[in-house]
């Protein structure tokens, strides 16, 4: 079995997000990049299942060489190769072209949920669509037996279970798994794993970001007694009229 | 050309975030002077609904086929090419976003997700959408023809209409799809967390799962739907759909009520786009009264149930 996990990398989740040249560029200086969360859930799934069914793990990045450190930390979790697309994305659409380039022949591509900086959510379904094959979201669980592949996914209230018979891609959520902690032997052995670099082949313009901006801070809280903490719903009531 | 909708439909019934991006594609279409249709596929549904919100046409597929992303991704493509869309728009709900990455790919569209905006067309087009988990917002030119645009559910007011819209039939119908759906649990009675308008959450200070009927009794009274923070979640205390934050769910209420939560910097960044935020913790230097529009220190357990009875009054 060929499984192939995307992943990006992203600011570590403590990052303060700020902007430079007038609000245009997002401020580097200082930011810790990580293996993007869900990703980590997407291969470590993705390892325990080609670990049972003796197959392989491959992970796909399309990114500059900056990512490196980050894509040996998947190889160090028990991946067997990289590929790194050699490419500054301008958007989801476009990373989802470039993988496709690269991603037939394999038997389940798994995506993170989305990535936490960019927030998009849509290489697992543009892949998907591009590849020919069912695209299954936000999911809670992967099994595979009897040839079939089974999921458990988030939907807007519940959960659904599904079945997919062929090649499939999928979006890790949560509770898919414990992410794998790389231990001192993967991590060693992630030093000489094959990283093969390839030029970009994809050709699409889909967007362009053109600015950044901020929240607007709160203007400061207004204090309630705990004393006379009921007080505060008919604040909701009849000043913020929320309620 | 028009503007399609993708009109939802959850258990035979459209969804306020279903009206609300049909309020939104009509907005879209005045500004544009043109159309706009909503595309409704299920059974169960008074299709006259959509109108009201400003459907000026709405094409009806009565299929019991259950919502597969691959199959209904291509009857809307198709719908879309039958009404010459030039604009799709969805909701950014999980089933929105199953669907739109492969409806943008078979239109060849430029495709964005959490948009929070309607449209600036004075130089491109470009709308606002939600980057850095709700640490900042981009503004982002859709530079094809054709765009799909994924809006997040309580970003726009509803609007409605006088007319009622038509509703025609097409020759369209939903194919089959690789995936076969073996079961579906939905949690019933319960408002789903991205589409609440009020959320109660509760953190690490409420001590313990044991004491969460008092989050519940409140979210019942004030009809909200509950929340947790990461390591409520972590600890098992609550389901992981409840965890907003971060690397949770990223919610745009128009009520937040934290309580025994202190505001770390990946909590807020799914909850500060909520309109109004209270936060109660017994400590006052909890980085949440910050970005709280009101606030009261305190120990939780004295004052819910001074929240509860008066909520109930």
């Amino acid at each position: 079995m060929k499984i192939l996990a995307c992943i990006s990398v992203v600011p570590d989740t403590t990052t303060k997000i700020t902007f430079t040249d007038n609000n245009t560029q997002f401020n580097t200086a200082g930011v810790q990049y990580i293996l993007n969360p869900y990703d980590e859930l997407a291969v470590t799934r993705g390892l325990e299942i080609a670990e049972a069914n003796g197959g392989t793990l491959t992970i796909v990045h399309v990114g500059k060489a900056e990512a490196e450190p980050v894509i040996r930390k998947a190889l160090s979790m028990g991946a067997n190769e990289a590929i790194r697309i050699d490419a500054e994305p301008t958007d989801a659409q476009y990373v989802a072209e470039e993988i496709a380039k690269i991603a037939l022949g394999y038997d389940l591509i798994l995506t993170g949920r989305e990535s936490i900086d960019y927030n998009s959510g849509v290489v697992c379904g543009m892949l998907g669509s591009l590849l020919g094959i069912p695209s299954i979201n936000v999911v809670t669980r992967i099994d595979f037996a009897d040839g079939k592949f089974s999921f458990d996914r988030d939907i807007d209230g519940g959960r659904e279970s599904i079945t997919c018979a062929g090649p499939c891609v999928a979006s890790a959520q949560k509770d898919l798994c414990e992410p794998r902690i790389p231990n001192m032997r993967g991590i060693m052995a992630a030093r000489t794993k094959p990283l093969q670099v390839l030029a970009p082949q994809a050709n699409a313009n889909f967007s362009q970001c053109t600015s950044y901006e901020l929240p607007v801070a709160k203007s400061g809280v207004k204090l309630i007694d705990a004393q006379e903490a009921g007080k505060l719903i008919d604040i909701l009531r009849n000043e913020a009229k929320v309620i | 050309m028009s503007v399609l909708v993708f009109a939802e439909i959850s258990d035979g019934k459209f969804k306020k975030a279903t009206f609300e991006a049909v309020s939104y594609g009509r907005q879209v279409a005045d500004m544009l002077g043109t159309e706009v249709v909503a595309l409704a596929i299920g059974n169960g549904v008074n299709t006259a609904d959509l109108g009201q919100y400003g459907a000026q046409t709405t094409i009806h597929i009565a299929s019991s086929e259950s919502f597969t992303p691959d199959a209904y991704a291509l009857a809307a493509n198709a719908v879309a090419n039958e009404v010459n869309a030039s604009i799709v728009i969805v909701s950014n709900t999980y089933t929105g976003k199953s669907i739109s990455p492969r409806l943008a790919q078979l239109m060849g569209a430029s495709l964005a997700t959490n948009v929070v905006s309607l449209p600036n067309t004075t130089q491109g087009f470009v709308v606002k959408r939600g980057v850095f988990s709700g640490k900042a917002f981009s503004f982002v030119d859709l530079q094809r023809d054709k765009k799909v645009i994924s809006i997040t559910p309580n970003s726009f007011e509803l609007a409605t209409f006088d007319s009622t819209g038509a509703t025609t039939s097409t020759s369209v119908s939903v194919g089959s799809s690789g995936l076969t759906i073996t079961a579906v649990n939905k949690v019933t009675g319960k408002i789903p967390l991205t589409e609440a308008e009020v959320v109660v959450s509760g953190g690490r200070g409420m001590k313990g799962p044991e004491n969460w009927h008092m989050i519940e009794e409140l979210a019942t009274a004030l009809g909200a739907a509950t929340a947790c923070s990461k390591p409520v979640s972590d600890m098992e205390w609550r389901p992981h759909s409840e965890h907003v934050g971060q690397t949770g769910i990223t919610i745009k209420p128009n009520l937040y009520i934290a309580i025994g939560i202190s505001g770390a910097i990946q909590h807020l960044a799914g909850v500060s786009s909520s309109k109004v935020i209270v936060a109660i913790n017994k400590d006052p230097e909890a980085p949440f009264f910050k970005a709280a529009d009101y606030g009261i220190v305190g120990d939780a357990f004295d004052i819910l149930p001074q929240l509860i009875n008066a909520a109930k009054n």
